[in-house]
């Protein structure tokens, strides 16, 4: 049982569960037109180009006649993927590292050599120098996102881990000679995997955001996938000429997203 | 101490950053050519190797390299055909003056709003501050810059879409009211997003203190929450945001490189960008370290103010 | 002085492993509560940790969390004591001395700590810093304590610092909240001591305590609390003997349960020594 402190309105688990509802939403919507609509709604249209957003066009067309909303969607379902597998890759590098840490001091002391390395560059000075080692693109971008983001996770799992092997029903459970696997698994796993899970759903929102700076830089994704650094970067060709909802939208559309992601990530902390 | 310990992590980013460079698929010949590279033959190619040695093993290079790193020769950029130290140099004076800036008012800012939103919690204002910094929080830099210059320049034409002054004139005749003009924009929305994130964190800090014991104490004496947060909660409040503003350094730079690339800021940020895509290598080394150097340095204050100003470990280092 | 009437308590909590994991429920911690508290005396509030004890105290106080639901009367001389003249009231005519040292601004000296307990009792500026000093001296604080942080004072110092905070107030009411954990015999006594002469001085004193035998030899009544409920409210001279004058079995047993009359036998024990004397 635990007490909760806070103001009379405020419920953090129903809170957790609700945004929980509709960030699931907007994912299943988002993954589901990318599957109904395919490249169909992307097509050029000449004689729409640069169209302001109207009922025919509803958020406008770019400089080749394609839809506005459909590149979004389309950019938006990109940042999704690249966003999850690169949050996945940084949360295992994390718990492995972890793991690692508190296996001896001296590798305790070299991940946290490393951690210190990783977080004293600039985190999108780092990204670019990963990005360019690697020459660029999908791939590229995954691997550079999921390797600077887990010095945050993987301090909390280690002091975690470090905590745990010294509860006493690890202890206990040892001493009954218990194999390492059994305690893995019955005593370890079942406390680190909500850290995990909080800790992947936090980083999501970072992955996406520096996934699409550095696609903007154009160190990222290429120029010819719709991804929303593309797409606004293309924007900046036509600031000063007015038009406007190049812009506008895609970063919005990115916004929206990575605010609903965001608050999901730290209901589910207040709630768990 | 520290400086013991800086200085083994500089040698660490020195040597990833240069393990990164030898794996990426860039020709290291091509590199130091630039443009000119369709004009040599490859004799000539031959020569630039050995001269430079790039037909050495990695470590020798790393060795070679790291010593000239030492007697302070960073290299030759290619790009703007200079000293990589005399371009930094350059690029981060005009820097300077927009992270400054935006540091100052984020910080100050902040930390203001973070202390209002704690204190009344759960009221309109606090409400009005945490939706901003939430949003302010997930909002892409580059993209906040991009409606910046649609709504201030592009609309209302307030303020220049571009670079540090008008094009084409010299450097030294610009005022420094023009500069001033062309900064504001760059530095309010750099500002803006800084902001956010020590907006949170105080308000985070307050929080705690205002369900503290200290707290509740306090308000047993008969204290208001005003009270409370003046005496109590600016002291608890102050030492994690003046933390985290040094902490910072390094987020405050990556915003910088996007925003300066948006309006087209001659900072440093640019010529990151310009170094990158144009595989300027030497330029591109120099620039990770010197902002490695620079995080770092904010680090280092950071940790050492507060053990200047806690008392409980400014006492437990005695 | 102080009259309390039926008061209950509820908190909200969220229970374990239960199917709906997002739904609160809520917890009775104080049930149906009614008690008198006099001028000059001092009243023992007496139970097992987890008896509701500091609860009562924030509830007199008005310093529950927002989410807690509250209901019965509490009356202060004569008149309703609701939340706006709790406000007015606390600091002035309520004072509480804390559990918990935490209660302590880490960051603050110890003699600006009590000048500002001062100023919130109402005393100007100039005035709170001579009166804090008294207050320090009053508690034998010496030069080097007052201008000691939290973490550099003992155990006992701390509770005094504490103390001198409720003295200086110049309350009438003072709630103090176990005051003596944590410290030797010697600092207990004088803690215990300074209590009485508040009461003496026409205070009223609620002390909150686990410890019964520490409460008996300064108090005027005793109410004996177990899981939020009231047990029993005695004079403290009801607690002598076998303890046959005490309506409950609970406060029986509690009783005997003392070291000094001969540690742990039950009620049902003392029962049949009596049987066979007679």
């Amino acid at each position: 049982m635990r007490l909760v402190l806070t103001s009379q309105s405020d419920q953090p688990r129903l809170r957790a569960a609700f945004s929980l509802g509709i960030t699931t939403l907007l994912v299943m919507g988002l993954v589901a037109s990318q599957w109904l609509l395919g490249d169909s709604a992307q097509q050029m249209q000449f004689d729409a180009r640069l169209a302001p957003p109207s009922i025919d066009h509803w958020l406008g067309t770019d400089a080749l006649g394609r839809e506005l909303w459909a590149r979004t969607l389309a950019g938006l379902a990109l940042s999704f993927w690249v966003g999850c597998l690169a949050a996945l890759l940084s949360t295992l590098i994390a718990l492995s590292l972890a793991a690692l840490a508190t296996l001896s001091a001296r590798l305790d002391a070299l991940v946290s050599l490393l951690i210190d390395t990783l977080l004293s560059v600039p985190h999108l000075i780092l990204l670019m120098l990963i990005a360019f080692a690697l020459g660029g693109g999908t791939q590229a971008v995954i691997i550079a996102v999921a390797v600077t983001h887990w010095p945050s996770l993987a301090r909390v799992l280690r002091a975690e881990l470090l905590h745990l092997r010294q509860a006493p029903y690890v202890r206990i459970s040892r001493a009954l000679g218990k194999t390492r696997w059994f305690v893995l698994h019955d005593h370890l796993l079942p406390h680190l995997l909500p850290h995990c899970l909080v800790g992947a759903l936090l980083l999501f929102p970072h992955a996406i955001l520096h996934e699409a700076a550095l696609t903007f830089l154009g160190f990222g994704l290429s120029p010819s996938q719709p991804a929303i650094g593309v797409l606004l970067a293309d924007a900046m060709r036509y600031l000063n000429s007015g038009y406007w909802w190049l812009g506008v939208f895609p970063g919005l559309g990115l916004l929206l997203m990575v605010l609903s992601f965001e608050r999901l990530s730290s209901h589910l902390r207040r709630a768990l | 101490m520290r400086l013991t310990h800086l200085s083994v992590v500089l040698l660490c980013v020195a040597l990833v950053s240069f393990g990164l460079m030898m794996v990426s698929p860039i020709d290291p010949i091509d590199a130091y050519l630039g443009p000119q590279m369709a004009q040599v033959s490859p004799e000539q190619r031959e020569l630039i190797a050995q001269r430079w040695g790039f037909d050495e093993s990695p470590a020798v290079q790393f060795g070679h390299w790291l010593r000239q790193l030492v007697g302070g020769d960073l290299g030759w950029s290619h790009v703007y055909n200079q000293p990589v130290s005399d371009v930094i140099g350059q690029r981060f004076q005009r820097s300077i003056a927009l992270l400054g800036g935006a540091w100052l008012l984020s910080a100050l800012l902040g930390f203001s709003l973070g202390v209002v939103a704690g204190a009344k919690e759960g009221s309109r204002l606090d409400k009005i501050i945490t939706t901003y910094a939430y949003i302010t929080a997930s909002t892409p830099a580059f993209w906040l810059a991009i409606l910046a210059v649609l709504l201030f320049s592009v609309m209302l034409g307030w303020t220049p879409t571009c670079c540090a002054g008008p094009a084409g004139a010299l450097n030294q005749d610009v005022s420094f009211a023009t500069r001033l003009h062309h900064l504001l924009l760059p530095v309010a929305t750099l500002a803006l997003l800084g902001i956010a994130s020590i907006t949170l964190h105080t308000r985070t800090r307050m929080l705690a203190l205002m369900r503290s014991d200290v707290a509740i104490y306090a308000f047993a004496q008969g204290a208001s929450r005003i009270d409370v947060a003046w005496r109590h909660g600016l002291r608890h409040a102050s030492l994690p945001a003046v933390t985290l503003a040094f902490a910072s350094l390094g987020e405050l730079f990556g915003g910088s490189i996007l925003v300066e690339q948006v309006f087209a800021y001659p900072g440093l940020g640019q010529a990151t960008v310009a170094a990158g895509l144009r595989s300027d290598v030497p330029l591109l080394l120099g620039i990770a370290l010197f902002t490695t150097l620079f995080v770092s340095v904010g680090n280092m204050i950071a940790n050492t103010l507060y053990g200047v100003i806690d008392p409980r470990i400014r006492q437990g280092e005695l | 002085m102080l009259t309390i009437d039926q008061l209950s308590l509820q908190l909200p909590y969220y229970a374990h492993g239960h199917a709906s994991w997002w739904k609160r429920k809520w917890a009775t911690c104080l049930d149906e509560l009614s008690l008198q508290f006099s001028a000059g005396e001092v009243h023992a509030v007496v139970g097992a940790s987890g008896a509701g004890k500091s609860l009562l105290a924030y509830a007199i106080m008005g310093l529950l969390p927002p989410a807690a639901r509250l209901s019965g009367q509490l009356n202060y001389h004569e008149k309703p004591l609701d939340e706006q003249r709790q406000r007015q009231l606390r600091g002035r005519e309520l004072a509480l001395i804390p559990q918990s040292l935490s209660a302590l601004d880490p960051l603050v000296r110890t003699h600006r700590q009590v000048t500002w307990a001062a100023q919130r009792a109402g005393h100007s500026s100039a005035n709170a810093w001579l009166s804090a000093l008294q207050a320090l001296h009053h508690y034998q604080l010496d030069a080097r304590a007052q201008q000691a942080y939290a973490h550099e004072l003992s155990g006992g110092m701390a509770r005094r610092v504490l103390t001198a905070m409720a003295h200086v107030s110049q309350a009438k009411l003072v709630i103090a909240d176990e005051p003596t954990v944590g410290l030797d015999p010697h600092q207990r006594q004088r803690v215990l001591a300074a209590l009485r002469g508040l009461a003496d001085q026409g205070k009223t004193i609620i002390l909150i305590t686990h410890d019964l035998r520490h409460a008996l030899p300064i108090a005027d009544h005793v109410t004996i609390m177990r899981e939020g409920k009231q047990v029993e409210t005695a004079p403290a001279g009801a607690f002598q003997g076998t303890g046959s004058s005490l309506n409950s079995a609970y406060s029986q047993a509690l009783w005997l349960a003392l070291p000094d009359n001969n540690f742990a036998t039950t009620t049902a024990d003392a029962l049949k020594r009596e049987a066979t004397v007679a």
